[in-house]
């Protein structure tokens, strides 16, 4: 268990919780109950049964042929985008909605960058009748408008929020300033594995169904448990975290996380964290961030808003700097060119999130024998205008 | 020589006005002039807050403000440079506050040695809790004789602000919140209880209040239960508005 949160909430140096006063008896409660709470026999029976019955868990590990043919090597693709809400984000809204319940809490608040995870709480909180505000950046608002119009259908209200580059980063801070502002009957649903301890593992370990369902179902597909390398999309970190968890401990399992290098890791342009940032402390952990050298926080920039983050959990600076995981970047050309590869080799059309994992296939090396599972994150039915637009059908 | 902030709450017990602006707000060089002028209009104690790109636990008053003071060129050596020879002309205590992480770049020894050089008395760093502080920095504030201030709120527990007490040196800045959330109270009866729960509890350090500090009325509120207040966004609106420091400090004392 070398990868997991030690007591403070740290994995190695990065992590911990760096809140202001105002937030500490909520994350106190919530550092020394979520453990017990999600681990009891009541709570894990209904969050399974959710996930089987409401969600449609387990999800396909789904052979992909003819781009296993193109590519000379086997390629599995977790189907991630076949759950409820169109992608892995539903697994953590399920855990944190059961457990804002067990907290007393009537009042549920969440940031948003492509619409996915304001989608998925705007979900849950329909499915327990709970009062739901999302905070979404304003250019994120106009950019994923189908989101935001299912998320008031939800019965959800969507704040645009229009402080700095109006994405996800400007919309984690107001959801914060929110929760301070009302500590007492809300609680913060955040969707990826960043925030101040215990948020990265609790939402890890919400994920880590992915990774737990490769296991068998490889196992029942090939014979073993254990790929050759396991891909995912980074931005914060959620969906690669669930799909490594499992796997953190079985070395030989290569894992490789890719980030959003915008228009390049070489221009301004790039949402790519690890390959552009140093250790930094933001949204209360200290992990790696892309900063200026007075430490101001710098605009991050993708084609995919879910990626569109300076940041990233405090586990992934943590595997990058132990070098348990790799980390690489696809520019948003070679991201597009690998969502339509895999729309007319397999008939699935991805997110955009999702095809920056498919786009690393172009850059590592695959032997025939090999096993490649790929978390298809999300389905790419919220950017068919991205693609529509990019493609000029 | 003793810090100047002990030395303010031994000789003055009650209404205390604290002041705090953003540096380089309006204006990248209005420092050193609104500090001058805060001074000679009877401002007891000044926070100078150093500007950050994602000011979490700011407003929309002080969030505009940073981002003006950003665009105008702010930084931490800038500052360092502008504060050089306060002390030749300015003798109340100055605190500076702000983020963490621009104090991480800078190197938080060469903040706080900086800070000693430049006869700065204390800190806020609202994102730096009390646990995080004494696992890393108590010692390098203590060697440069910084009093870090920490925070408490409506909803801090009795252990936790005994704690607190404890970790403190110079006051303790309490967290006035308009939210009343599930009290089913109105805002007056809720805050009051709040303060007197507070008085009641006999601290070994003074206590400042801040938050929602924005006029005569809720200042004179406010120091009836502690030493004194904390005036934030209401002067950075003033001076957004132009409004003169002398018209804003007679607005408040």
């Amino acid at each position: 268990m070398k990868y997991t949160v030690n007591e403070k909430g740290y994995y190695g140096e990065f992590g911990g919780a760096w809140i202001p006063e105002m937030m500490y008896t909520n994350i106190d409660e919530l550092k020394r109950r979520y453990l017990e709470i999600i681990n009891a026999y009541d709570f894990k029976a209904e969050f399974n049964q959710l996930l089987k019955d409401y969600v449609g868990r387990p999800s396909p590990l789904y052979f992909a042929k003819r781009l296993s043919e193109h590519y000379g090597s086997k390629i599995f693709l977790k189907r991630e985008d076949l759950n409820h809400t169109g992608s892995h984000k539903l697994n953590n809204t399920v855990g944190q909605i059961l457990l804002a319940q067990k907290l007393g809490k009537t009042r549920i608040i969440a940031e948003t960058g492509a619409g996915q995870h304001g989608v998925a709480t705007a979900t849950v909180c329909a499915l327990k009748g709970l009062k739901c505000v999302v905070y979404m950046g304003a250019l994120d608002v106009s950019r994923q408008a189908p989101n935001v119009k299912k998320m008031k259908m939800l019965g959800a209200e969507v704040v645009p929020v229009h402080s700095g580059n109006k994405t996800l980063k400007d919309a984690t801070n107001e959801a914060m300033r929110d929760w301070i502002s009302n500590p007492v009957d809300t609680h913060y649903i955040i969707g990826s594995v960043v925030g101040p301890h215990p948020y990265p593992d609790m939402v890890a370990r919400f994920q880590s169904i992915i990774s737990a369902e490769i296991k068998s179902q490889l196992l029942e597909q090939t014979g073993s448990e254990l790929p050759t390398r396991v891909l995912a999309c980074v931005g914060g970190g959620s969906n690669a975290a669930g799909a490594f968890y499992h796997f953190l401990d079985d070395e030989q399992v290569e894992l490789i996380g890719v980030e959003a290098a915008g228009k390049g890791v070489d221009t301004p342009e790039t949402a790519a964290t690890l390959t552009v940032g140093s250790p930094g402390i933001l949204h209360a952990a200290k992990t790696m961030l892309m900063q200026n050298e007075d430490g101001q926080i710098t605009e991050p920039y993708s084609i995919s808003a879910g990626l569109d983050y300076p940041g990233i959990g405090p586990l992934h600076a943590h595997l990058f700097k132990t070098g348990r995981a790799k980390y690489l970047a696809a520019t948003d050309t070679e991201v597009l060119k690998a969502a339509l590869l895999l729309t007319q080799l397999e008939g699935i059309i991805p997110a955009l999130e999702s095809a920056h994992a498919l786009a690393a296939l172009e850059k590592i090396k695959m032997k025939p024998e090999d096993i490649n599972v790929i978390n298809l994150s999300g389905s790419g039915n919220k950017d068919m205008e991205t693609y529509l637009e990019y493609f000029g059908y | 020589m003793k810090n100047r902030i002990n030395q303010l709450f031994e000789t003055k017990k009650e209404n205390i006005l604290s002041v705090y602006f953003t540096a380089g707000f309006p204006n990248l060089n209005d420092t050193v002039e609104i500090i001058q002028q805060l001074e000679k209009n009877g401002v007891d104690l000044i926070e100078i807050g150093m500007p950050f790109s994602d000011p979490t636990a700011d407003g929309p008053t002080i969030q505009r403000s940073s981002e003006t003071a950003l665009k105008n060129g702010m930084n931490l050596k800038l500052l360092f440079e502008q504060l050089k020879n306060i002390r030749e002309t300015v003798k109340i205590p100055l605190i500076l506050m702000g983020y963490i992480n621009p104090v991480y770049q800078f190197g938080v020894e060469k903040f706080c040695k900086k800070c000693a050089e430049t006869d700065i008395d204390g800190l806020i760093l609202p994102d730096l809790p009390l646990d995080e502080f004494e696992a890393f920095y108590q010692p390098i504030f203590e060697k440069y004789n910084l009093h870090n201030i920490l925070l408490i709120t409506p909803q801090t527990d009795e252990n936790r602000i005994r704690q607190i007490d404890n970790a403190s040196s110079g006051f303790i800045y309490m967290v006035s919140s308009s939210s009343t959330t599930g009290s089913g109270k109105k805002v007056e009866d809720f805050q009051r209880e709040y303060f007197e729960r507070i008085q009641s509890m006999n601290l070994k350090n003074p206590r400042l209040i801040g938050f929602g500090i924005s006029d005569r009325a809720t200042f004179e509120n406010a120091c009836k239960y502690a030493s004194g207040a904390i005036v934030g966004s209401a002067f950075v609106k003033a001076l957004e508005n132009k409004t003169s420091v002398r018209e804003f400090v007679k607005s408040i004392v």
